[in-house]
Parts: structure tokens; sequence; C-alpha cells
């Protein structure tokens, strides 16, 4: 037996289907917990990275809190948090959120302070107001790397978000966890191979996103923008 | 009475041997992650068409959980530390190869054209030219590999005792002892800090020639703001 042996055997198995420890059940719940973090994370990064990104302050507050954030362990988090406070939703969405909050943060800081500055002045000269600076000049041209930014934060969330399994939330981790337990490796690779999927269709989903919201000039600017910059970059 | 390091007997280790076992357990991994991704990044920079190909695969690798890894790989190398450490070097691929490739692509042509007019053969080129330069790129890289992999070896603890400062996790659950718990979870972010603290000062050793102390914002491409790139790029 190999792991694609594995692999068939467990999504060939209609009993799989089916009912609350079924594949679209579990899906479902790992969808809903990925979504939420996700929003709670973009909810706090967004309007901090976007407000010091424009301002071009605390740049070095938000690196350090960064840092300090990424080094907080997920699994660790989760278990101190279940500790204190006791099972439910709330311990899994904290290192959730703690783990994709400094992805989002600092890219979408680092998108909008490495805005050409020369369109930013012109729309000032203009006399827009700073919210429509914001808004309409430097959100647009950096929305490329503030998509990268929750992307990335989408898939550590994805991957990660199999811990809920361990104090015992639903989820794909389910298959995980509970085929360790059973040494029932069938439902082991079956959950990884569901959330590697997950994964891939959260990379699809992000770059028909950027196909779809990236104005098509900057777009086409992207990829010599990409090659210029890291030749004059040193 | 129990105290903050009064660790239980079951996990073999006082708190120091502990913090040994986790230092190798994570460190091994990025350094094993760093000596493959030079010659792949290389190849990448050589190879074109080879790049977005190879992204792809180290990001479907990074998207797997390292639960589901550490127990697939059960079946092949046993409840052991390399059970860990495998899954470890892979992940830190999908911030290294990026971060090598762009740094070594940011050296200026010109730069090579005198290495070249100077007498240097293509390897002597890349270990004194182009390495250096991209050292910068490089270390940054290294943070959020060496970050993450610090956080992720505690996970360890769920397929059996191979979570170093991780088991102290399962025991804080085990004997009902929460300190233990935030014992292992202070102990693993101060290392992780500590190891961001070393590499920083690394590369302020390895690149004599850039300002000291300067601000991020005054050379976004070489300190910090190239870390955030490779970062933004990486996934």
């Amino acid at each position: 037996m190999n792991i694609f042996d594995f692999a068939h055997a467990f999504f060939g198995d209609s009993a799989n289907w089916q009912g609350y420890d079924g594949i679209p059940q579990r899906f479902l719940e790992h969808l809903q917990y990925s979504l939420l973090a996700l929003a709670v994370a973009a909810a706090i990064g967004l309007p901090v990275g976007l407000l010091t990104g424009h301002t071009g302050r605390g740049g070095n507050a938000l690196a350090f809190i960064a840092n300090a954030a990424r080094a907080l362990p997920s699994f660790g988090l989760l278990v101190l948090v279940v500790l204190l406070i006791g099972f439910g939703l709330l311990p899994v969405m904290i290192p959730l959120v703690v783990l994709a909050v400094p992805p989002i943060l600092v890219t979408t800081y680092e998108a909008v302070r490495t805005v050409d500055p020369s369109p930013v002045d012109a729309a000032r000269g203009m006399g827009m107001r700073e919210s429509r600076i914001l808004f309409q000049v430097e959100v647009p041209v950096a929305l490329p790397l503030i998509l990268s930014g929750l992307r990335s934060a989408a898939i550590q969330i994805v991957s990660t978000a199999t811990i809920a399994a361990y104090v015992s939330l639903g989820g794909i981790g389910r298959y995980i966890i509970d085929g360790l337990y059973q040494r029932d490796y069938e439902k082991v690779v079956g959950g990884a191979t569901l959330v590697a999927f997950l994964a891939l269709v959260t990379l699809v989903l992000f770059w028909a996103a950027g196909r779809f919201v990236v104005s098509p000039g900057v777009r086409r600017r992207e990829g010599r923008a990409k090659d210029s910059r890291a030749r004059t970059a040193e | 009475m129990s105290g903050f390091f009064d660790i239980p007997s079951d996990l073999q280790h006082s708190w120091a041997g502990l913090i040994g076992l986790h230092l190798r357990e994570a460190l091994i991994p990025v350094a094993a992650g760093l000596l493959l991704a030079l010659p792949v990044a290389q190849l990448c920079g050589r190879f074109r068409w080879l790049y977005p190909p190879v992204l792809g695969l180290t990001t479907v690798l990074y998207a797997i959980p390292s639960l589901a890894f550490f127990v697939v790989l059960i079946d092949y190398t046993g409840q052991t530390e390399l059970t860990v450490m495998i899954p470890l070097a892979l992940y830190s691929l999908v911030v290294l190869i990026p971060a090598i490739v762009d740094g070594v692509r940011s050296v200026p042509d010109e730069t090579l054209a005198a290495a070249t007019a100077m007498g240097f053969g293509p390897v002597r080129r890349y270990t004194q030219v182009q390495l250096p330069i991209a050292a910068p790129a490089v270390i940054a890289g290294l943070r959020v590999a060496t970050a993450s992999s610090i956080s992720l070896v505690s996970v360890g603890a769920l397929i059996g005792n191979q979570g170093a400062l991780g088991n102290l996790l399962a025991a804080a659950q085990k004997y009902d002892r929460p300190e233990l718990a935030v014992n292992a979870v202070i102990t693993m972010a101060v290392l992780a800090i500590l190891c961001d603290a070393l590499l920083v000062l690394l590369r302020v050793l390895l690149t004599p020639w850039m300002p000291r102390g300067a601000q991020p914002g005054t050379r976004s491409a070489a300190g910090p703001g190239k870390f955030r790139e490779a970062e933004a790029e990486a996934l």
C-alpha cells in the first residue's frame, strides 16, 4: 500500500461521503473556520496596513509586532488558550488570526508604501483628499501585492485550521487526528489530500480574483515592474 | 508542589535539554533546506522556465498540514526526529528558493560583467560576487523559515514524543498544569526572537558595506523590505 492506494481507498468509500462525519460536512466546517479567521485577520491587518502604509509611519513598530506574532507557535497558543478559557470556537480563532495577521499587515504596509510617489503627488496636486488618494490611487496600484499577502495568509490558515480538530471541533483535521489515534492511515492520507486540495483551490481563487479586480494597466506593468524593481534594487 | 520549570519526568529531559532538542529539530531542517535551495535556485536562475513549476511544487508541499505530513512519514521513518525534520526542511523551501532567486537576480549586470572582466570563473563569481550581494535577501528568507520552523516543531508532540518543547503542551493537558503550556509558548517565542536577532546580526556582519542602523525605508530592497517582498512572493 502506498499513499495513492490509501487516498483511493478513502475517496472510494461511499461511507466517507455521508453524514456528520462525511467529506462534504467536514469540508464546509473547514471552509467556515478558514473564512472566519481570514475575515477577522483582514479586518485587523488591512486597515492598519493601509493607514501606516499611506502615512509611511510606524513601519518599525509594525515589523516588530509582526515578528513577535510570527514567533508565537500556533499549536502552543491553541493548547494554552484551551487550557485557560476552555473549548469552543474562540480558542481556534485566536491562533489562526495571530498566524494570519503578520503577512496581511506587513505586505499591505509595504505595498502601499512602495507605490510610485509621482502619481500620488499628482493626485494631491489636483486637490484630492487623503482618503481619495488612498483608495483611488494607492490601493489600485498596490492591489497585486496586497492580494498576495491575503493569499499567503489564506493558505496558512487553510493548512493550520486542521488543529481545530485537536480541540474537539470539526473540519478536515478531524480525519487527520482521528486517523492518527485509530491508526487508520486511509483517513490521514485522505484528510491531508483534502487540505492540500483546498489550498490549491485557494491559490486558484486568488489568481482569478487578481485577474478580475486588478486594473489591466497595473497588471500589464506588473511583469516588467518586478524585473526592473529587482534590477534597480541594490 | 509543581513549579514553572518542573518538567514531568516522562519527558526524559530537563528544561534546558528540551531547548537544545527544540533548536536541533528546528534548525537542522532550515540548514538542510538552505543546502537544497541553493542549487535549485541556481538552476531556476539559469533556466527561467523552471522557476514557476518549482514555485508551484513548493507551494503545494507547503499546503500539506504538518501533522498530516508527519503521520504519513511515520510509515517510512518511524516516530523519530527525522519524521519531524523532513517536512520542516521541505516547508522552508517555499521561502528560501524565491529569496535566493530574487537575491541573485538583483545583482546588476555591470557588476557581473566587471567580475568576469577581472577573470572570475563562474564558480568564483557565484561564491564571491553573487552570493555576498544576495546575502540580505537570503537571510531575510532564513528569518521567516527559522521562525516558522521553531513554531512547527511543537506539532511533533502529536505523533508521540517528538515535539521537544511541544511535549510540554501535551504534558500540560495530561497533568492539567497550564503553567507548563505558558512555559512552552514563552520559551518558543523567545527562542524564535533570539534566532531572528542572531540572523540580523549575521546580516550586519556579512554586509559591512551597508549603512548600519539605517531605516528600512531608505534601503527597501536590501533590508526588511526585501524580506517582506520575499514573503509576499513566496506563496
